[in-house]
This record gives structure tokens, C-alpha cells and sequence, in this order.
């Protein structure tokens, strides 16, 4: 991985420990009506790892994700996350759950009616009712200096730029000291610039937050940049998993082609 | 949890259904979405917060809106009736005809369709474009509860906001008839309200009221249901905004129906 950081984050947490599973998914499965989008799908994230997911449009990859946080209900298959098994959580016992969950979403998902202050006030008091003012006030700051939007805080979500999106985004998901990250196409529909900026904030959020994340991408230049282990899921089944590397070195040619190799 | 079921049932559609099973799709999502709002209205802690601010601008969007649209239903009524009630010489009758037309009927239909339009439209359009763009699911991952937060708020809101808008729609209406009435008379602003609510009981605003809550539960509820549950891409948040007013106007003239056979009925 690349540690240089376009804006460094504060240390908040620990060091790593990659011996300790955070999510473990068996056997998976979920289709819409007649297509299965996901096929006996199995895989472990480790603690302070970044498992890069890759795969062509509709392939299930945003399904994937959508299922671990219960955005989506799998037909069968069980999600153990964060020593829980999702399937069979009540609403409050997810609730509690998905606070220790960041989601950036392939938009951004910022809330166009208010301000990028509300936006990040939100997930914080609807996670923290007892937080005050004052300690509001310093987290969205340093979110926002974390993230070099330090001079957005006012402005509404129209107001900025598809980059500036997803960094404010992605301050709204860290803001809340996440355990597990979640990210859906990170990069997509930005510059190459901005591509690697986000890339490289994935990095920071990874390394001093010490988070464990999902990216969800077909970006191949996002993947090296921050990838640890790679699984490539095709037609809703993982054909290959390893090391960004390892998987270029692949004599299987529909991987090879996933990395421009043909 | 409601939203990942719900939109497994959405995305497993997979042909467009028969206009009979349509209806019933229709008609059971509706229920559905009515029990879950009915279930989150009455799970603590309420959302008073978003509630208040659902209320204002309900009330601060519309105001405007119903207070010139009451008060030239009063003009248009007062100087259609006039010929007529001339013609059997009861002319001095046209204030309390107007009042009972206006408080029992007219004020509270048409403001509530004009609500539909105004209120409905906006709903269906704002619900669904979050749907879109993600940001119902970025709600709920963020430990909040997109039902109670966005729907049971907003419905709460039309269903409490309607009725004062009805009020402030039936009094403009009154004032906009005594206008009416100084086109080709000179009748004194006492005089005249003195006459039109002689003509008024309090058993003639009970039901009126009471109609306008169903209006405004009716209102939110479609508003909320439409853009809840829109498709995908951008099309069908038009989509939402539309089928939320044209469903709810259906519903009120038929709630409205209802109402009147009742109102009958106990009186």
C-alpha cells in the first residue's frame, strides 16, 4: 500500500492486528427474481486489512457490501461482523451495530437539504444523542481538516464538486470513529487527480483509524493503491483471491484481461 | 429491517404485472407501508425535532397558496349564487349559504386537493429523490430509521397541518365572500359574518375538521408511499411526484364521499 497522504488524519487508534476475523461471510446467496446475483459467496476480512472487491457492473459487488450492513436481505448464508451474526439481529441490535460501520456510497449519499455541517452533525448525534455542542464542533472540524474541506463546512451539497463530494462523504463515515469501512466504487465519475486524493484518504482512514475496510471497485489504479488481498467476483461467484500481484501473475484469462493483460 | 425487504420485493420484479395485479401490488404495499408507519408513530423516542420543522413547512410552503385560492372560492361563489337566490328572493339568505358551502364542503376539499398538488407533489419528489441517490440507505446505515424519521414526521405533519389550513382557507373564503357581497351591495363586515354564522353549528364544524385530518393523513401517507418506494433513476422521481398527487386527489374525493354518507347518517 501507498502511504502518502494528501492530508494526514490524526492517529486515533491502535496498530493492526491481522490475526483477528472482523467479517466472515459463508455461502451467501441472494437473487431478484430469477437472477442470482450472488452464488455461495465466502470470504474473511481480517482486522486493519483492506480487501479490495473486484469485478465488472453487475457482477454483485454493491450487493455484497449492501448485504453485511442488512441494506439487503440474503436468501441464505450467514454474516458473522464484528463477532455478530447479522441474520438474526433485531433492529436495535443492528442499529448498534451499524455504528461501528462506515458506508461511503458510490454518490456520496450527502443529504442535499442540508449544509456539509448538518450532513456531518447528523450520523454523530443520531449515534451519540448525550455528544455536545462543543464536541460536535471539534470532531466536523477535524473531520473536515482531515479530509482538506476545512472551508466547505457552510456550503450545501450542490454547491461543491463530485470530488468534494465524496471526501465530505467520507468525513461524514469517519466522523463516527468507525470499526469496519465499507466502500462502494470510491472513485468513480472522478479525474484521475481526484481518484488517486481518495485512494490515498482510504489509505490514511485505514492506517490511523486503524479500520478494516471493503472497497468495492473496478478502478485498477484505486486496487493498487490500496489494496492488501484482492477477491474478484464474476457473475456472482469469487473466481480468484489473493494478492493484487498474485492475481496479475493468473494464467486465467478472464482475470488477465481484468488487468489488461490480453 | 423495513428498507432491505422492501426493496427486495421492488427489485425482484421482473416483468410488468397485469393491470389486476398491479391494482393488488398497489394495494397491498399500500397496507403494508400504512402498518409499518402505524408501528413507528408509536415507537419512542418521536422525532418532535424533524415533526416541528415538517409542520412549518407544510404550513409556511402553503399558506399563501390556500389563503388567495379560499378567498376567491369565496368571491367565485358568492357572485355565482347571487342570480339564484335573487330569482327566489332570497338574496339576504347568500351569507349563510356561502358559509355552510365553504366550511362543510367546498374549503375543506379544495384545499386539500390543492394541498395534494402542492404538498403530495413535493413529498413523493423529495422522498424519492433520496431513494435515488441513496440517501434513504446512507439514513439507515447511519442508525437511523428512515420510517420514523422521514414518513411517520411527515405524515404527522400533513395530518395536523391540513385541518389549520382548512380554517385559515375557510375563513379567507368568508372574508373573500363579503367582498363578493360588496360587488353590488353595501353590507357591513359585522353584519355579515353575524348572518353567516347564525347559519353554523358546532355540529357543522365537527365533521369538516374531522375530514380534514383524514385529508392531510391521506396526503402524507401517498406523498411518503410514492417516493418510499420509487424506482430507480432519476424518471421515477417524476414518476413519484406524479402517481403521489393523482393517487391522493383520488382518495380524498373518496374519503370525502365516505364522510358525507356518515355526517348523514349520525345527524
Amino acid at each position: 500500500m501507498t502511504s502518502s497522504a494528501t492530508h494526514t488524519i490524526e492517529n486515533t487508534q491502535s496498530a493492526p492486528d491481522n490475526s483477528e476475523t472482523v467479517i466472515e461471510v459463508k455461502n451467501l446467496k441472494i437473487s431478484f427474481g430469477s437472477q442470482d446475483v450472488l452464488k455461495d459467496v465466502s470470504f474473511n476480512l481480517h482486522k486493519g486489512e483492506n480487501l479490495v472487491v473486484l469485478g465488472k457492473s453487475g457482477s454483485g459487488k454493491s450487493v455484497l457490501i449492501k448485504c453485511l450492513t442488512e441494506l439487503l436481505r440474503p436468501d441464505s448464508g450467514s454474516m458473522v461482523v464484528l463477532g455478530k451474526t447479522v441474520n438474526s439481529m433485531d433492529r436495535h441490535e443492528l442499529a448498534e451495530l451499524r455504528k461501528q460501520i462506515g458506508f461511503l456510497f458510490q454518490s456520496g449519499a450527502l443529504y442535499d437539504s442540508m449544509t456539509v455541517r448538518a450532513n456531518l452533525e447528523f450520523p454523530l448525534t443520531r449515534m451519540n444523542r448525550k455528544v455536545n455542542k462543543e464536541e460536535i464542533n471539534e470532531r466536523i472540524k477535524k473531520v473536515l481538516d482531515n479530509v482538506g474541506l476545512g472551508h466547505a463546512i457552510d456550503k450545501m451539497p450542490a454547491e461543491l464538486s463530485g470530488g468534494m463530494r465524496k471526501r465530505i462523504a467520507l468525513a461524514r463515515t469517519i466522523i463516527v470513529d468507525p470499526v469496519i469501512m465499507l466502500y462502494d466504487e470510491p472513485t468513480t465519475g472522478l479525474d484521475p487527480i481526484t481518484s488517486r486524493e481518495i485512494s490515498v484518504l482510504i489509505n490514511d482512514v485505514q492506517e490511523k483509524y486503524n479500520t478494516s475496510s471493503i472497497i468495492i471497485t473496478h478502478d485498477m489504479d484505486c486496487a493498487r493503491e490500496v489494496a492488501d488481498r484482492v477477491i474478484m467476483l464474476k457473475e456472482g461467484q469469487i473466481v480468484a483471491e489473493g494478492t493484487l500481484e498474485e492475481l496479475e501473475e493468473s494464467e486465467d484469462e478472464w482475470i488477465r484481461s481484468f488487468f489488461g493483460k490480453n | 429491517m423495513e428498507t432491505g425487504t422492501t426493496k427486495k420485493t421492488e427489485e425482484k420484479k421482473t416483468a410488468p404485472p397485469s393491470p389486476a395485479r398491479a391494482f393488488f401490488n398497489e394495494a397491498g404495499g399500500i397496507a403494508l407501508f400504512l402498518g409499518q408507519t402505524a408501528r413507528y408513530t408509536f415507537s419512542f423516542p418521536f422525532e418532535f425535532k424533524e415533526f416541528i420543522k415538517q409542520c412549518y413547512m407544510i404550513g409556511n410552503k402553503s399558506f399563501g397558496l390556500v389563503g388567495i385560492t379560499g378567498a376567491i372560492m369565496g368571491v367565485v361563489l358568492t357572485i355565482q349564487s347571487r342570480p339564484v337566490l335573487a330569482d327566489f328572493g332570497a338574496e339576504a339568505m347568500l351569507p349563510k349559504m356561502v358559509a355552510v358551502s365553504l366550511v362543510r364542503e367546498i374549503g375543506p376539499v379544495i384545499t386539500a386537493l390543492i394541498c395534494a398538488g402542492k404538498i403530495g407533489s413535493g413529498m413523493g419528489a423529495e422522498l424519492g429523490s433520496m431513494k435515488v441517490t441513496e440517501q434513504i440507505e446512507a439514513m439507515e446505515v447511519s442508525a437511523t430509521m428512515p420510517m420514523k424519521y422521514l414518513v411517520v414526521t411527515r405524515v404527522m405533519a400533513a395530518t395536523f397541518m391540513i385541518p389549520l389550513l382548512v380554517i385559515f382557507a375557510d375563513t379567507l373564503g368568508l372574508l373573500g365572500s363579503w367582498l363578493g357581497v360588496n360587488i353590488k351591495g353595501d353590507v357591513n363586515i359585522a353584519l355579515f359574518f353575524s348572518h353567516a354564522f347564525s347559519s353554523l353549528e358546532f355540529i357543522d364544524l365537527v365533521p369538516s375538521i374531522a375530514k380534514s385530518f383524514v385529508f392531510g393523513w391521506v396526503i402524507g401517507l401517498v406523498g411518503c408511499y410514492k417516493g418510499y418506494n420509487a424506482g430507480k433513476g432519476t424518471e421515477s422521481v417524476g414518476i413519484a411526484a406524479n402517481s403521489a398527487v393523482v393517487l391522493s386527489s383520488l382518495l380524498i374525493i373518496i374519503v370525502d364521499l365516505i364522510a358525507v354518507q356518515v355526517t348523514d347518517i349520525l345527524s
